[in-house]
């Protein structure tokens, strides 16, 4: 079995392209085209060069001494949280960016849902003097403010939703309808491994540098080439896809993907789309969709904005179908505490979408010589106001 | 031969109308097709709702939120359009997105439709491409045409490759936009119809998207063989009885 995209851009049953006409030219040029610039010798050393010089790559992978005795195997964190601006989602945005540069695109388009990927859009479009819009729902600019001053800042256009759930899946809506408006100057930067393909490939790849740089930090530390575990949280998936990427067709990698179940998966508040989605089509991509027998798709909950999406990245509807992927779901109370115990364990504030990832060491027991990495993908500067009034830590 | 086919050889400035079923009430699917029927337009689109019409403008969103919300559904649909042929004679075609299709099951949909008497389908999320490879039997098996959609920027190979596959007409998108948001045409769009015009395909153009008013209904059948009008029609309904659509018709026929 592979589980890499194939050439009609399906992962098995899930993905493709289900896109209306207007949006067929952008994707069409960009299908025919992202995988030549993206094997360019220029491109590379671009990219890699920013990797290095902007974003502070390689991040480290930090053996979890406290927490690795607390749950008695062996944790690596993947320190995506050390990225500027404080997530894995500037290493998609700085390839597309340049990406866009390529296509001679003159203004950007972005959905944010906690704001990690729009900060991230708007600090390249910064650095490269680009035009820069972002789309966030409502609810969302509400609870994630610190994010919303610092896109502000950096001098783009934070345009509010309010249609539908008026959280990321409506940003996404708008988004896509922006550049249906605007086809000719406008790329589109979407944040996760989601959208018709190429996106979700595309997405992917520029974030395989996480699993490219645990591949060689665990030869130098545990001279193994590959992890027993790669644990990350699943919200659209680009994080997991990261981590992922290199270990996809090593079946003796553990690959465990954590959703958000809200307020658990019977409450009809929660974001766990592989145990309450079914076939469908979001955002041009067929994939696992929660969605209601008629077909509409339905309003996911989580505490965290990030994971606050309906459906998931196809591949990762793949991974989940065929088991390759273990699939865990953790509630809200369950991530908060996590993301508390993780704090004051080793002095690190996740994101409260990482702090999923964290809660599977009380759900799952993993041997003593089990080496398992955490992909830490953003810090939780952001979620402070949610974590001191969830603790009432004032 | 398809209703669509007859009402393009024996009419000329041809008038479609948009709405989405179950707005701006559940009952009202039948009473605004009889109403139109009436007024003297020559086909009819019934909009089966969505909640994430990400080719639709602001104004057909509010009302397939607001159809969906008065329960309006696949199956509700089709019930209320059982024996509708008694009735409504000219042709119907079903416009909606993909995924509620898709939960329906396509095969079991269009088998519903050509019970009914619907005589095609727009699907704008179902590209040509996936329908060729997928869907284009079951079409075809039930006597539905799928109606194609181009735009300014579609080339003209593409619009080539388009005429080729569709049937009874190729929907004109005017310009680069959501459903809804133009007033009148500017050069750029008149440029494009004559473009179209002149590429002689073999299946008719209707033209839709931003076509809302007498102006823009002439300039398009000037250049196409009509047009279709959705959100206009809709913001009409949102202010006036359905008794008085025949006056919104006879407007933009310019009457």
């Amino acid at each position: 079995m592979n589980y890499n995209i194939d050439q009609n851009g399906y992962y098995g049953d899930f993905g493709g392209a289900y896109i209306p006409e207007m949006l067929y030219p952008n994707i069409s040029e960009l299908k025919q085209k992202y995988i030549s610039i993206m094997n360019d010798v220029n491109f590379k050393k671009e990219f890699d060069e920013l990797l290095k010089e902007y974003v502070g790559r390689p991040t480290p992978l930090y053996f979890a001494k406290r927490l690795s005795k607390k749950y008695n195997t062996k944790i690596y964190l993947k320190r995506e949280d050390l990225c500027h601006t404080g997530a894995h989602k500037i290493n998609n945005t700085i390839g597309q960016i340049l990406l866009a540069k390529h296509l001679k695109k003159k203004r950007i388009i972005a959905e944010t849902g906690a704001g990690q990927h729009g900060v991230a859009t708007a600090t390249v479009c910064a650095l490269m003097g680009i035009k820069c819009v972002v789309y966030m729902g409502d609810i969302d600019i509400k609870r994630q403010s610190p994010n919303v001053a610092r896109m502000k800042m950096l001098g783009a256009e934070v345009k509010s939703v309010k249609s539908g759930s008026k959280t990321l899946k409506d940003a996404t809506n708008e988004a896509i309808r922006d550049w249906i408006n605007n086809p000719l100057n406008t790329h589109y930067i979407i944040g996760s491994v989601v959208g018709p393909h190429p996106y979700p490939d595309m997405v992917a790849r520029f974030q395989s540098v996480i699993s490219k740089e645990i591949t060689e930090q665990l030869l130098e530390k545990e001279n193994k080439s590959k992890p027993n575990h790669i644990i990350a949280c699943v919200g659209g998936g680009s994080n997991a896809a990261g981590a992922y990427y290199n270990f996809l067709n090593d079946k003796n990698v553990n690959l465990i993907a954590v959703e958000a179940a809200g307020k658990g998966i019977d409450t009809g508040e929660s974001a766990a789309t592989s145990v309450l989605g079914k076939d469908g089509i979001i955002h041009g991509s067929k994939t696992l969709l929660m969605q209601t027998s008629d077909g509409q798709i339905t309003e996911p909950y989580s505490i965290s904005a990030g994971l606050d999406y309906p459906g998931v990245g196809p591949m990762h509807s793949h991974l989940y179908r065929t088991g390759r992927a273990e699939f865990i779901s953790i509630t809200d109370d369950s991530a908060m505490q996590a993301g508390l115990n993780l704090t004051q364990l080793e002095g690190i504030i996740p994101a409260i979408e990482t702090s999923h990832a964290f809660a599977v060491f009380e759900n799952r027991k993993f041997k003593t010589d089990d080496i398992v990495v955490v992909n830490l993908s953003g810090r939780g500067d952001k979620d402070l106001d949610t974590f001191i009034n969830y603790f009432k830590l004032k | 031969m398809n209703r669509i086919d007859k009402t393009f050889k024996k009419s000329k400035k041809i008038l479609s109308v948009y709405f989405s079923a179950g707005y701006p009430r559940i009952g009202d699917t039948i009473p605004i097709l009889k109403k139109l029927q009436e007024s003297g337009v020559d086909m009819i689109e019934i909009g089966l709702p969505f909640s994430d019409p990400l080719a639709d403008g602001s104004v057909i969103q509010k009302s397939s939120t607001i159809a969906l919300k008065n329960g309006m559904t696949s199956m509700k649909l089709f019930e209320q359009l059982e024996g509708v042929r008694e009735e409504i004679e000219i042709p119907l075609i079903i416009m909606g997105y993909f995924n509620p299709i898709m939960q329906f099951g396509v095969e079991k949909f269009c088998e519903k439709c050509k019970q009914i008497g619907i005589d095609g389908l727009i699907i704008p999320d179902l590209p040509m491409e996936i329908y060729n490879r997928s869907y284009k039997s079951i079409f075809e098996k039930n006597d539905l045409y799928k109606i194609f959609l181009i735009t300014p920027q579609t080339s003209n190979e593409r619009i080539n490759l388009i005429d080729k596959i569709s049937k009874g007409f190729i929907y004109m998108v005017s310009s680069a936009s959501v459903t809804g948001t133009k007033r009148k045409f500017g050069d750029e769009q008149i440029k494009y119809f004559k473009r179209i015009k002149k590429m002689r395909l073999q299946n008719p153009t209707l033209v839709g998207f931003g076509v809302s008013n007498s102006e823009t209904f002439k300039s398009t059948c000037e250049n196409s063989k009509g047009a279709i009008i959705g959100s206009a029609f809709i913001k009409f309904l949102e202010q006036n009885h359905l008794k008085n659509i025949n006056l919104f018709v006879s407007k933009i026929r310019g009457k």
